[in-house]
């Protein structure tokens, strides 16, 4: 039973060195998108067939971050990036629980020791595709404030000066504030990789203990797990997004 | 005495102790915390079964952050453990 927090090299392209999660990701992303395509392709007034599938799939997750925003307009300027996160981390979770994941592999040779080394991994399950998304996610939220404050109005959210209404607190406050947003991307990543790395964990032991039935409620627990990751993640893309747009002064506080 | 000593420490077991008593000790926060973040949700929609969706969003908001430090020692055992 082999369990390794880094995802494993599997082959490099020049200098480059390509992951089994890796593979996974850019599978997935190119399913998806070939999906969209393929299925909204001639667009009938009356949807027929698998554009309702996708009709009902945009329809619920607009609703589900105008739930939040309560503004339609920015909600529609939300939705390509969040839903884009919400539909990328659902079907990369629920590829990792696909059977073959992270058990078929090759044998090799590391430090002295064979290891096997799968050749599919959930992309959650790797440091580096978290990252790599909530550093988009945090961007793209700095990105939108700046679009609709404008870079001095955005400015004036973390640098407040100490002659200005709440004097120093609010000089300070602001320096936490610019703080927080690094701290975001981390508690992004790690949020993400930590339940989905450790659902891995979770379902191998299980498995590798008693490998028929008993690890099925499990399984079900890292679908549910999946899907409540994703949702937390754009969720939390959202909220982030709303207090970015949102000025000083305005907003429901 | 010499016995535990000897038990604690090899580099090997002094791993799955500290891994151990990492994820255990801080499972015990954040458990605490999301235990008072949906009692007192809870007890808000019953209050107000009106603002259900909106307290049930801020709800789920605030587990996610509270969860998320869990997370985070999660993460130092599984390092600890695996590398």
């Amino acid at each position: 039973m082999e369990i390794s927090i880094i995802a494993e090299k599997l082959f490099s392209i020049g200098g480059f060195s390509v992951t089994n999660s890796l593979l996974v990701a850019v599978t997935v992303a190119m399913a998806l998108g070939l999906a969209i395509i393929v299925f909204s392709r001639n667009p009938k007034e009356v949807p027929y067939g698998t554009q309702n599938v996708v009709e009902s799939v945009f329809e619920g997750l607009l609703s589900f971050i105008e739930s939040i925003t309560h503004d339609r307009k920015q909600a529609r300027d939300f939705f390509p990036l969040v839903a884009t996160i919400f539909l990328f981390v659902l079907f990369s979770n629920w590829s990792g629980l696909l059977p073959g994941a992270g058990t078929i592999g090759l044998n090799e040779e590391h430090a002295g020791r064979v290891v096997t080394v799968p050749f599919l991994r959930g992309p959650a399950a790797d440091l580096n595709m978290t990252v790599a998304l909530s550093l988009i996610s945090v961007l793209s939220v700095q990105i939108f404030g700046i679009v609709a404050l404008g870079i001095r109005g955005y400015a004036s959210k973390f640098l407040v000066a100490p002659w200005k209404k709440p004097y120093v607190i609010g000089t300070v406050v602001g320096l936490l504030e610019l703080i927080g947003e690094f701290a975001k991307i981390l508690s992004f990543s790690f949020r993400l990789f930590g339940n989905v790395f450790a659902g891995e964990v979770l379902l191998t032991v299980m498995l590798s203990l008693v490998p028929y039935f008993v690890p099925l409620p499990f399984l079900l627990l890292e679908v549910f797990v999946g899907v409540v990751q994703a949702a937390v993640f754009s969720l939390l893309t959202i909220v982030f997004l709303k207090m970015a747009v949102t000025g000083h002064g305005e907003g429901a506080h | 005495m010499e016995g535990v000593q000897q038990v604690l420490g090899s580099a090997d077991n002094a791993k799955f102790f500290s891994a151990a008593i990492a994820i255990a000790a801080a499972a015990l926060g954040p458990g605490l915390g999301i235990g008072y973040l949906v009692s007192k949700g809870l007890e808000s929609i019953g209050r107000n079964p009106e603002a259900h969706s909106k307290i049930q969003t801020s709800m789920i908001l605030g587990i996610a952050f509270t969860e998320a430090i869990a997370i985070y020692a999660l993460v130092v055992a599984l390092m600890i453990l695996f590398k």
